[in-house]
């Protein structure tokens, strides 16, 4: 089978105890198994993980490029929506 | 037998079936299928080769005649390998390797195992180290088998074909001499008469999800522990040692 009929998957690496997962990179695996071996022997030689995830690239929901202005910028002008936008009263000692 | 050199015989047993089965799997470094299987085989070789170097290490102290890992491996004819015949078999085709790792793995887990419990330390670290690795080499070679025995009509016509060439090569693994049975006795080490139900078992869960039937028991090809090998050996030996030979004490 030549590697144009193997499925993407998207390898996900958890480097330690508490923090998440994050995208490595990716490999390509006829079956799910295949795909988490895969993962395993090629991004955490070096004792980079203690988790791994991989998914079909297929199968994750990812935004248009082309509709950024609506998906993302309306955000960028909305300053109340961080913290630092507000006074902390006086004698407040927790918020 | 003392139990000094049935211990260093034991474990320069172990050094040679490591560094002949690591050798081979270098062969196929930049041959694999698929990336993915090129880093997991050469990933799998250099597991293979550190085992060997630990085995040797510690050979050369049992020995205590100033000798070393490098000695032991390109400093012996290959008269003197005592490695399991499985282990200088040809490659052949990805599901010859396969099938030999499958068929030598499930043994090999099985001895590690039993070792890591052993009466002697060192040898037990060792074991316990390796096993580590070698679960993990199964698991692989497991998936794969089963990928191609149960995958498409030619894929499991290979592997089966694989099968029964490397089938007569597995009787060897439990056929014990003195040496196993100091190992056995003077060090708790494995007692092969119970392993081999073990390994039956194991071999025929991973054939029957593969769609494979256990082959006839017929026409064993044994004698590694006398040191009587098959005609591949001495390729294998010869070109592992070129460069050492002809560079004596060469370093990188």
């Amino acid at each position: 089978m030549s590697k144009n009929g193997w499925p993407l998957y998207e390898v996900f690496i958890r480097t330690k105890s508490g923090l998440s997962h994050r995208h490595a990179g990716s490999v390509h695996a006829a079956d799910d198994q295949m795909a988490l071996d895969a993962a395993r022997d090629t991004y955490t030689r070096r004792m980079e993980g203690v988790s791994l995830w991989v998914v079909r690239s297929d199968r994750i929901v990812a935004s248009d490029p082309a509709e950024n202005s609506a998906f993302f910028e309306p955000a960028e002008d909305k300053i109340y929506r961080h913290p630092t936008f507000y006074e902390i009263p006086d004698g407040v000692e927790n918020l | 037998m003392n139990t000094t050199d049935a211990l260093l015989a034991y474990v320069l047993r172990l050094g040679d079936t490591a560094l002949v089965t690591g050798q081979r799997m270098i062969e196929r470094v930049t041959g694999e299928p698929e990336l993915e299987e090129e880093l997991a085989n050469a990933n799998f070789a250099l597991d293979y080769v550190g085992q060997a170097r630990l085995f040797y290490a510690y050979a050369g102290e049992l020995e205590g005649e100033g000798r070393g890992e490098d000695d032991f491996a390109y400093l012996r004819d290959s008269q003197a390998f005592r490695n399991l015949l499985i282990a200088e078999q040809p490659n052949g085709h990805f599901g010859d390797c396969i099938v030999r790792q499958f068929l030598f793995e499930s043994f090999y887990v099985l001895q590690l195992e039993a070792l890591a419990a052993c009466g002697d330390r060192r040898l037990a670290d060792i074991a316990a180290r390796g096993v580590k690795e070698i679960r993990y080499h199964l698991r692989h070679a497991t998936q794969w088998l089963v990928r191609l025995g149960d995958g498409t009509e030619e894929s499991h016509r290979r592997v089966a074909g694989s099968l029964e060439r490397y089938w007569r090569y597995t009787a060897e693994f439990f056929d014990g001499d003195d040496v196993d049975d100091v190992m056995r006795d003077a060090f708790g080490g494995p007692d092969l008469a119970s392993l081999e139900p073990r390994w039956r078992e194991t071999v025929a869960g991973g054939l029957r999800e593969a769609m494979l039937s256990v082959p006839e028991d017929e026409a064993a090809q044994t004698g590694s522990r006398r040191g009587l090998h098959t005609e591949h050996l001495g390729y294998l030996v010869a070109e592992m040692q070129h460069l050492h030979r002809a560079h004596p004490g060469a370093r990188w």
